[in-house]
């Protein structure tokens, strides 16, 4: 598997040689945030706001107001908990097209709860005229900055940065409310988000050596959460559903899914591995992972609880397994 | 309508920042001849742009300023841009002293002061009184001045209701910095029967009717 290293950091430099419009805002955590070759590529259009992230929500609001497209940065954390008000009065009330891209999502960070963004995709897919999108892999991120400009409003992106795999291919982009398909199977729907995504593929190819069919589903657009293909595959599993996130268990993408079920009033089982209503600790993302309860042996035992069987899986088999070889969507169209 | 009137790169913007005074800017527009009267019998009724805190579709309003200190960030937000793109017209605002106790406020003045925004001349209605009363009693804010001049901004204070000084300080030059203009004014000025409920005058409701009648008495005196 292909890892790159400051994905975004090269992709808005690229973006803003082509969208004059664009001005990057950034609160102290400029090469946290990877613009800090933005800033220096374009220093008439990158704002420094300082630690005040209300202002910067409002300025940047001001901005979108005249035309130009702003792209905040910072920590997730100190956007959608600390300036929520000012994204919601400011930027979304009015539907302005302000970007915001938040960093550090759940366990990627080993800055203890201040640090961690567990129930961002909560907090920020409640709000009107909010469109959510998650990241996981490389091509997701660089597909953001062209997926979101298409969206007259404003869009919360959780991000991930630093190294990243590469997951899918370049050259098939993130489309917006398009779930990607990464395998067929009718016994569990397995619909993945973000790192989790990386994640579950160390065992998903294993399942399929088990005889375990799985309709795995990586999920990028949290909100609005309306594709057809995910509808259909929680409504064909033989045993159920399980979705896998980092995030709560309470308004992330295990309860994107329990609201369509019930909406469209499947009958079905819903398992969520998610972190448990809990604030976490600062430590490392694997050990974190683990504790709470969002590694691949918590799937794995989530799958074995919605299946009623144990599988025979051994811990060396998951921490040999590499999530190289699942096809894509174009790999599926030739099935 | 537009009753701001048209946007133009060489026109001014108007941002009224608590926009719990919606009433007063709509009163201004009406004197202004923006605004029918008769619209007033639309004021606070179900399904009307006339909303009792304004919001964005109100008349005369660019933002919902319902939840303080925001307005100013955005107006900072919209000089930056006008500058960037050329605009001469100047982008004012409206403040009122209570919102100066949001943080936000001061990050906004400290922003504009650090990107030399000097196409923003902002006026604070320090009228000294919040909903729990005399501001200095709620949360001081004193002194002002002082507060505005050391997060950079160019600041002037007059009295609020001596038009053509706030007009002088309004017309001083600010070099690369905002300007700010401490207005200040009495809540009741014009309207000594106020001073009864001084300084419990955030939307006054009549107690009985007795008190409705002698403010109806007073509007009577205050049309002749």
């Amino acid at each position: 598997m292909e890892l790159i290293k400051r994905v975004h950091a090269k992709n808005i430099v690229k973006w803003g040689k082509t969208h004059s419009d664009a001005i990057v805002l950034s609160a102290d955590l400029t090469s946290s945030c990877e613009v800090d070759e933005f800033r220096d590529a374009f220093p008439d259009r990158f704002l420094s706001m300082g630690l005040m992230e209300q202002n910067m929500m409002g300025f940047a609001a001001g901005l979108a107001r005249e035309g130009f497209t702003p792209m905040v940065h910072t920590f997730a954390v100190f956007m959608y908990r600390r300036s929520l008000d000012q994204i919601e009065m400011s930027i979304a009330y009015p539907n302005l097209p302000v970007k915001i891209f938040g960093f550090l999502p759940g366990v990627t960070t080993p800055g203890g709860p201040s640090h961690q963004a567990i129930n961002d995709i909560a907090v920020m897919r409640s709000l009107p005229n909010m469109t959510v999108i998650e990241t996981a892999d490389a091509t997701d991120v660089e597909s953001v900055l062209e997926l979101s400009n298409a969206v007259d409003g404003p869009v919360y992106i959780r991000m991930v940065r630093g190294q990243i795999p590469r997951l899918f291919p370049a050259k098939d982009q993130t489309m917006l409310g398009k779930a990607r398909v990464l395998s067929l199977g009718s016994d569990v729907t397995l619909l993945t988000s973000g790192i989790c995504t990386e994640e579950s593929l160390r065992v998903t190819d294993i399942l399929k050596d088990r005889g375990i069919g799985v309709q795995h589903l990586h999920v990028t657009t949290l909100k609005p959460f309306d594709d057809d293909r995910v509808c259909e595959a929680l409504a064909k599993a033989r045993f159920g559903i399980i979705t896998m996130e980092n995030h709560t268990s309470i308004g992330g993408l295990g309860s994107c899914a329990a609201e369509m079920i019930s909406k469209f009033g499947i009958n079905t089982k819903l398992l969520k591995v998610a972190i448990n209503d809990t604030y976490l600790q600062g430590a490392s993302r694997t050990f974190l992972m683990e504790r709470y309860g969002i590694d691949v042996k918590a799937l794995l035992h989530a799958i074995e609880s919605l299946i009623g069987e144990k599988v025979d899986i051994s811990d060396t088999d998951l921490t040999t397994s590499r999530p190289d070889s699942f096809f894509n969507e174009n790999q599926q169209e030739a099935l | 309508m537009i009753y701001n009137g048209r946007r133009d790169p060489n026109l001014d913007r108007f941002f009224l920042s608590p926009t719990h005074y919606a009433l007063t800017l709509y009163a201004t527009l009406i004197e202004t001849g923006r605004l029918d009267k008769s619209s007033l019998d639309q004021f606070n009724v179900d399904g009307s742009t006339l909303e009792m805190i304004g919001s964005e579709h109100s008349p005369g309003h660019e933002t919902n300023g319902g939840s303080f200190g925001q307005t100013i960030s955005q107006a900072a937000g919209v000089a930056w841009a006008r500058r960037a793109k050329g605009d001469t017209g100047k982008v004012w605002v409206f403040l009122s002293d209570g919102e100066c106790q949001e943080g936000q406020t001061w990050e906004a003045i400290m922003s504009m002061a650090f990107h030399k925004i000097n196409n923003i001349k902002i006026v604070v209605d320090v009228n000294g009184q919040q909903v729990d009363g005399r501001t200095a009693d709620v949360m001081n804010m004193e002194p002002l001045f002082d507060k505005f001049s050391s997060f950079g901004a160019c600041t002037k204070q007059v009295d609020g209701h001596n038009l053509p000084a706030l007009r002088k300080a309004l017309e001083a030059s600010h070099d690369d910095r905002p300007l700010v203009v401490l207005a200040y004014t009495s809540p009741y000025k014009g309207m000594e029967i106020l001073k009864e409920r001084y300084p419990h005058l955030h939307y006054v409701r009549f107690k009985d009717d007795h008190e409705r009648d002698s403010f109806k008495q007073q509007l009577t005196r205050l049309e002749s």
